[in-house]
């Protein structure tokens, strides 16, 4: 009985829901005010059906991952691969997830290394079972001795030099380089490089990622502890866009630059919120990996000869070309 | 006699019986002993301690903008952290909490979105989602009989992926797309996720929602019925049962109560940043479940307050923003967390058996 009154009360006010739905709607924004965007798409291989797999060291629901994603779906998509994509934050679990790609007798391996030494013995295996492995993104410092054919990616230790020295011509005096993972190499080497490109004097400052609130109230705090702070670097778009909040909120004349996109930071970008981004190309290091699979497998293609990594950055997007980027972005693919 | 000073604003005790028949010195004794036995005054001493080891160590602590701040991070926690306490009183936990709050923001916006709607019919479908999901963990806690811990384990990581996966099924991305510029956004903003001048400092209206619901609560969890069934549900449940008190609808409720805190969260970060990304929201469950502990609650029900938490949420966002404050190595920041959280447990336990102890 009392269970079919909440029922009830519940179907009542779900109706109300539906029904206020269709009466209320919003005159601005919305899906309805979307432009019409082709996803991108282009023929396909005659090439026989292969399977390949991507395994990285993504943390879910990460806006720059799904950038990879959907490179490397565009191309398996092209190139009549199937595409078998996993991810585990966790090295072991990643180097698990080779071995199961491994087991399933994958056409080819598009991995990411950003523990090395996790991946050592599972890259060993896959060329003995005469896979070949393709890096990407992260571990443009071991690829080779891992024995990964080729690489695509950003140095991020020359990425984050890139972006001191840029800093440098933009006149900042004291950077604060804000980290949203702890102990992470990636972004520990973003900081290394730009501590070592930019003349002023650089601070870390970590937050928690997973914890909006928490990123926006620990920068604001930083930013009141030492007000001479007037550049702060975010890693992450999502972050960069929090930060915004925190300026206003310390009252700091800072200004703000970023690593890495998305399509409300493009927006920044051209309204001057954000000075600038580097952007690696999520979406293109996915691309890449798969297609060259596809290329080695298909007639034996590889880049770089086995001795140099390819590289998708460090790319600065500013208000100079944000424009060119931006109906990309909005597409959810750059 | 200082201390008992010092804590004497901590609510609600009942007047000590009357002064007259004893001499001054002995009633004033057993006084303090009472005031120090209570659930939320070691915590209080806790963060008080911390907050005078910052205000010494971090100068930037004492500008009242800073201290804007720390309360309104510790207003975010805090919130949570209320109907978790009662929840944990009630003798439950919800390890879903911290996703929940992300399911409740996701829902809203993407619902707003998708039928070009006010943002308000987002923000009541969202309530119903979080109320229905709160409804849901206690009628499977209670109808199965099962620990509350492995139901709202399974709960925890049906809902992190279901973020994901709808997200990306509905918007094509993994975060929600910008509502900004929706009819309703401003009013509900204005609601969730305001600020306001205060002397010259601008201080969240979250800070204000916080202390409010720390009110009502303290004022249900003592002075009504459903806050007698609230102790007795987590102390004993079967003779709870048996003097009459209604134990599914009372744990039932408390978790539904969990929901609303995590739709109440969830629209403040919608409307402070426009968007949600869905992965994020994990690990916030312990961080609530902590600062309930912290603040006075039993780890297996019973006891506890709603005062407790508040002080508990404080130290957390204290600690949090105090080590930045003071410009410490970042380095660390994990290590003095972990040390300045359990130095403040312990002083909150070393009150509570000096004063129960004897």
């Amino acid at each position: 009985m009392h269970r079919n009154h909440r029922v009830a009360v519940l179907t009542a006010t779900v109706l109300t829901g539906t029904l206020l739905a269709a009466g209320c709607s919003s005159s601005s924004g919305g899906k309805k005010s979307e432009e019409g965007n082709a996803a991108v798409s282009a023929g396909k291989a005659t090439t026989p059906r292969m399977t390949v797999a991507m395994v990285t060291h993504a943390s879910p629901g990460d806006t720059f991952w799904d950038l990879v994603r959907k490179g490397a779906q565009a191309a398996a998509a092209k190139d009549n691969i199937k595409l078998v994509y996993s991810s585990d934050p966790n090295a072991g679990n990643q180097a698990s997830l080779v071995q199961n790609a491994i087991d399933q007798k994958v056409a080819g391996i598009a991995l990411t290394a950003a523990k090395p030494a996790a991946m050592k013995d599972v890259v060993a295996k896959a060329t003995a079972a005469g896979i070949p492995v393709v890096g990407f993104n992260s571990g443009v410092g071991d690829w080779k001795k891992l024995g990964m054919l080729e690489y695509f990616g950003q140095d991020e230790n020359i990425a984050g030099q890139a972006f001191g020295r840029r800093l440098n011509q933009l006149g900042a005096k004291h950077a604060l380089c804000v980290i949203q993972e702890q102990g992470q190499v990636a972004l520990e080497a973003r900081c290394a490089g730009l501590r070592k490109g930019f003349s002023g004097k650089t601070d870390t400052l970590y937050v928690n990622g997973t914890d909006m609130p928490s990123v926006k109230s620990t920068i604001t705090a930083k930013l009141k502890q030492d007000s001479s702070i007037d550049q702060v670097v975010t890693l992450g778009a999502p972050i960069a866009l929090t930060a915004v909040q925190s300026l206003s909120d310390a009252g700091s004349k800072a200004k703000l630059a970023t690593f890495d996109l998305n399509k409300d930071l493009v927006k920044a970008v051209q309204d001057g919120t954000v000075e600038f981004a580097v952007d690696q190309q999520p979406y293109l290091q996915g691309y890449l990996a798969v297609d060259s699979l596809w290329l080695y497998k298909t007639n034996g293609n590889f880049s770089g000869g086995s001795t140099a990594p390819v590289l998708t950055g460090p790319a600065f997007i500013d208000k100079t070309n944000v424009d060119t980027v931006a109906k990309f972005a909005a597409n959810g693919t750059r | 006699m200082s201390t008992a000073q010092h804590a004497e604003p901590a609510v609600n005790t009942p007047p000590a019986p009357g002064p007259k028949e004893t001499d001054g010195r002995a009633v004033q004794r057993t006084l303090t002993l009472r005031v120090l036995a209570r659930p939320d005054v070691g915590v209080f001493l806790g963060a008080a301690a911390v907050y005078v080891f910052f205000l010494i160590s971090a100068p930037p602590v004492r500008d009242a903008g800073s201290m804007a701040n720390i309360l309104y991070q510790s207003s975010t926690i805090g919130i949570m952290a209320l109907p978790v306490a009662l929840l944990m009183i009630g003798g439950e936990f919800d390890l879903s909490a911290g996703v929940a709050v992300i399911t409740s923001a996701l829902t809203a916006s993407m619902l707003s979105y998708q039928l070009t709607a006010n943002v308000w019919v987002g923000v009541i479908a969202a309530l119903v989602v979080s109320l229905g999901i709160g409804f849901l963990n206690g009628w499977l806690v209670v109808k199965t009989g099962l620990p509350s811990f492995l139901v709202t384990l399974g709960s925890f990581l049906i809902l992190q992926g279901v973020n994901l996966a709808v997200t990306k099924l509905v918007t094509g991305n993994v975060a929600t797309d910008d509502i900004s510029d929706m009819d309703g956004f401003d009013q509900a903003r204005k609601l969730f996720a305001s600020s306001f001048d205060i002397g010259g400092v601008q201080v969240k209206i979250t800070i204000f929602w916080w202390l409010l619901f720390a009110a009502i609560a303290t004022w249900v969890l003592l002075r009504t019925r459903y806050g007698n069934w609230t102790f007795a549900v987590g102390g004993n449940k079967d003779s709870s049962r048996a003097v009459g008190v209604p134990v599914a609808f009372t744990k039932i409720s408390l978790f539904m109560l969990v929901g609303f805190g995590a739709w109440f969260v969830g629209m403040h970060q919608l409307f402070s940043f426009s968007t949600v990304q869905s992965g994020e929201g994990v690990g916030q469950e312990l961080i609530y479940i902590s600062a309930a502990v912290i603040g006075g609650c039993l780890l297996t029900g019973g006891a506890g307050s709603a005062i407790g938490p508040v002080f508990g949420a404080f130290m957390f966002g204290m600690v949090q923003q105090g080590i930045v404050y003071a410009g410490w190595n970042p380095d660390w920041f994990k290590a003095f967390l972990g040390v300045m959280l359990l130095g403040a447990v312990l002083i909150n336990l070393w009150v509570q058996r000096t004063a129960t102890g004897r």
